[in-house]
């Protein structure tokens, strides 16, 4: 296509046919980007209609209420509340630390050669698929919990009453929550040796030629610098545990149990959408599980707009992305 | 920053106060025969040269001739740059610097250095200068020992009524000064300068060479700068160093080590006198 | 102890914990890769790859129907995903003013955020109930969960790309549709097709968007999309929930089968990565 014209009908063919390019690409894009609003909303929508009958049944009361009983037509969402609040919590408590520690070691101490290979394995670590996981968890790490770790923990400090009784199959909180801890670290640990890297080198050698070790310069330069950034990657981990139904429904054995112990099994909003979906009797049951599944994006969403809102007002860079 | 551009140099000799003992003074820093590499590249070859207590050196000479790479070895910096290596001994106090037992870290506290582009923490004025003494274990009285440093490097009156601001609010000038408080606060023993005004304005430099000149009281200060009028403005000892291309070697050489004014007016060696008359560099 | 010393110790005990931090991590990896890579191994087969599963309480069979099902949803998902993806991105960085993009960017990341479960079951409120499960309804879910990575990718790509590289073709006088496709797009094509490589390998695995829209049992291989496929995910999910141990070493297989995917589809993108990255820099 020539940019001069030969004639001025050509010309205006030319014009027109450029005008109606642009215009069509404009349409075709602008209809992909709208494609993706009209999605989440109608997912927000057509959740929250759905759960519509429970909520209008049991209303506001079914987040405190106890009970989950099909038969006689009762729900209640306290007890996966609190499934889904203990396991995160404990997966977020123990690989927080882990995964900053991770970063650290990717971004200041790996010698160059190891960094890029344990960095990979990390992202690999992540890149298993939560099903494999939970296959993993259900046939190896629960027995293993429930032979070795539980009864361990049950005897050194079991009056804490996190620790009870050990359970025979390993199917439960704990097991849940250390699976949640495995998917957690390679993200935040990613983030964070991201984080890291991008502190600007002159600030480090700033504090180490003021005579600092490098561990004070870590806590006293970079960690300060990163915090808001780690702030963010611990959100968007907790909203990926909250959500994962699959391998915690495999490793959590089900139930409506609230205790203090983390041995025994449980269910968390997700794990319980999971499991009793497909045998879901009566619409209000199902109206209730979706109930269990607006808390659950609720929360989701909550999580995820959260660390957003943290990137963007103070790491305007990251923003752009 | 330009250099003047004249054929005759532009420096005005009665403005250098030599001090004409310096040459007698304690060595400091006794260095024989050092070369830095990083990789293949030969930064700086066979240099010696010793550094004497309580004077200015001046390290001078032009861009790529290894005036960094010599400093940062002073204080035991190229330590962080990987595929460094050093032959030859630096002497500090009597002590080999490069000794297998000797930590960086302890190296770093006695001798400190302060950065070409101003470099200070995201916190606070007070807590940029306080910080050293705190992680170091100086934790007593450390109001006083932050108003002494800040006194030191002459921004005590600018900013004592705004010591919770962040240091990022200040000016270029008033930075570099926030970061020399904040290496004396530690009470090191030498001061290394890498070219510590070459970011900032005219008014500002000449806060600063001032202040080194107090400082020198206290302090051995050795400081890099491509800026021959400071040189000659500050320095009691001056050293010009060059490139030397020989065989397939590129490296940056000393060529000439002397009294400021000797180096200025009637250097021994022709490639000191070009550079210093402006002909080249 | 001096604090010099005290200092020192602390420095030496916080490397030493990052250290092992790091080789917990890289460890459990291993553990996780060893057991599956051990337990599957013995039941991987030609004819593991090629026959169909058997029937509950018979042995034998194999995963050949959930492979070509998973193969079918993912296809089936990426036609979808992809082109909303791109042309969103594409909309994002050239057209979309920034008060414009920004929301746009927020909801897409929100999608990406999204619980899968939640996705899982919004589809099949939307195109199963009053219908049956089908190949589309999970290809769908799938679409959904892949199409913010693949959007997210091609954005960063595009933002690559220099203005001047826009301006030059603008100035002469080709039009903004013409310099998109023909100057933009080609030189994007490397990071589209490696955030592609990366969402399919996480579609692939993913179970909860198809444990309701194409989750039956069959023992023959199905490619019919207008019913409900087999698939890996579910096969594994399914198998590790029954005590049967020879259905467990199905399941162990297929996940060293998907593992293995999911791996050499990692490795591609981070060559892909890196080729796009040398031509870039030219």
């Amino acid at each position: 296509m020539s940019a001069v014209p030969t004639s001025p009908l050509q010309a205006t063919y030319h014009r027109l046919r450029g005008r109606f390019g642009d215009l069509s690409l404009l349409g075709l894009t602008l209809a992909a980007a709208l494609a993706c609003l009209v999605l989440v909303g109608a997912i927000v929508w057509k959740i929250v209609a759905l759960a519509g009958p429970s909520f209008d049944r049991f209303g506001l009361g079914f987040v405190t209420a106890r009970v989950w009983d099909p038969v006689k037509h009762v729900f209640g969402a306290l007890p996966f509340i609190y499934g889904t609040a203990v396991s995160s919590l404990v997966a977020l408590v123990i690989a927080t630390p882990v995964a900053i520690a991770i970063g650290l070691y990717l971004s200041e101490l790996a010698p160059r050669g190891v960094r890029g290979i344990v960095g990979s394995l990390v992202e690999l670590l992540a890149a298993i698929p939560s099903v494999v996981l939970g296959l993993w968890g259900i046939l190896v790490l629960g027995p293993f919990l429930a032979h070795h770790v539980e009864p361990w923990l049950h005897s050194t400090v079991g009056f804490i009453p996190l620790f009870g009784d050990p359970q025979q199959t390993g199917q439960g909180l704990f097991t849940a929550a250390v699976i949640l801890t495995i998917m957690i670290v390679p993200i935040v640990a990613s983030i964070s040796r991201e984080l890291f890297l991008g502190v600007p080198s002159d600030l480090e050698e700033g504090a180490l030629a003021l005579g600092a070790t490098r561990w004070e310069m870590v806590r006293g330069v970079i960690l300060p610098a990163t915090r808001s950034g780690i702030a963010a990657a611990v959100i968007l981990g907790l909203g990926r545990a909250v959500g994962e139904a699959i391998a915690v429904t495999q490793v959590i054995g089900g139930g409506t149990r609230i205790g203090w112990s983390l041995f025994p099994p449980a269910d968390t909003l997700a794990s319980k959408i999971a499991s009793s979906y497909q045998g879901a009797g009566s619409g209000i049951e199902t109206s209730s599980l979706l109930n269990l599944a607006a808390i659950l994006l609720v929360l989701g969403l909550i999580a995820n707009l959260i660390a957003q809102v943290i990137v963007r007002r103070f790491d305007p860079l990251r923003g752009a992305r | 920053m330009t250099e003047s551009f004249t054929i005759a140099p532009v420096i005005d000799v009665t403005q250098v106060r030599p001090d004409s003992h310096a040459g007698e003074r304690e060595v400091v820093f006794d260095i024989h025969d050092l070369t830095v590499s990083y990789g293949r590249v030969t930064a700086i070859s066979d240099v010696n040269l010793q550094i004497h207590r309580n004077i200015i050196t001046a390290i001078i000479g032009p861009s790529g001739c290894g005036k960094s790479t010599f400093i940062r070895c002073l204080n035991r910096m190229n330590d962080l740059v990987p595929g460094t290596r050093i032959e030859g001994q630096i002497l500090y106090q009597g002590s080999d610097l490069y000794a297998s037992g000797v930590d960086p870290v302890e190296v770093r506290r006695r001798i400190g250095m302060v950065f070409q582009k101003a470099n200070p923490f995201p916190k606070s004025i007070y807590d940029n200068v306080a910080w050293g003494p705190r992680v170091l274990g100086m934790r007593k009285d450390l109001d006083e020992r932050v108003e002494k440093a800040l006194r030191s490097a002459a921004l005590w009156d600018e900013v004592k009524d705004r010591l919770k601001k962040n240091a990022l609010s200040l000016s270029g000038g008033q930075q570099q000064r926030l970061c020399i408080a904040r290496a004396i606060a530690v009470e090191p023993e030498v001061l290394l300068l890498d070219e510590p005004a070459s970011a900032l304005d005219p008014i500002a430099t000449s806060a600063i060479e001032d202040l080194m000149h107090h400082l020198k009281r206290e302090y051995t200060l050795v400081i890099v700068t491509h800026n021959m009028q400071q040189a000659a403005r500050v320095a009691d000892l001056t050293a010009f160093f060059s490139l030397e291309v020989d065989e397939n070697r590129r490296s940056g050489v000393l060529v000439e080590y002397d009294a400021t004014s000797k180096i200025f007016t009637n250097p021994s060696d022709k490639r000191t006198e070009d550079y210093v008359t402006g002909r080249f560099g | 102890m001096s604090r010099y010393r005290r200092r020192r110790l602390v420095n030496r005990a916080m490397e030493v914990l990052a250290t092992v931090a790091a080789l917990v991590a890289v460890g459990v990896l291993a553990v996780v890769v060893i057991s599956v890579a051990r337990r599957g191994a013995g039941a991987v087969s030609w004819g593991f790859f090629t026959k169909p599963q058997a029937l509950f309480g018979q042995p034998g069979g194999g995963i050949a129907n959930a492979l070509v099902g998973t193969a079918l949803l993912v296809l089936l998902a990426t036609a979808m995903a992809l082109p909303v993806g791109v042309l969103s991105a594409i909309y994002l960085t050239e057209f979309a003013r920034r008060s414009v993009a920004v929301p746009i960017q927020v909801v897409i990341d929100v999608l990406a955020g999204l619980p899968t479960i939640v996705i899982g079951i919004f589809v099949y409120a939307l195109l199963v109930v009053g219908h049956t499960q089908s190949g589309y309804a999970g290809a769908f879910a799938l679409a959904v969960i892949m199409l913010p990575l693949i959007a997210r990718a091609t954005q960063e790509v595009l933002l690559l790309v220099p203005d001047t590289l826009r301006e030059a073709s603008l100035a002469l006088g080709v039009r903004r549709w013409r310099t998109v496709i023909g100057v933009i797009l080609p030189s994007s094509v490397g990071g589209i097709l490696t955030g592609t490589v990366l969402a399919v390998a996480r579609a692939a695995g993913e179970t909860a968007p198809l444990l309701f829209t194409s989750s039956i049992f069959a023992n023959t291989v199905q490619t019919d999309v207008t019913k409900a496929l087999p698939n890996i995910p579910v096969l594994i999910f399914t198998y590790s929930e029954q005590p049967d141990p020879a259905l467990h070493q199905q399941a162990w297989a297929a996940a060293l089968v998907l593992m293995a995917f999911v791996l050499l589809a990692s490795l591609a993108a981070k060559a892909l990565l890196a080729r796009s990255r040398r031509k870039l820099a030219r």
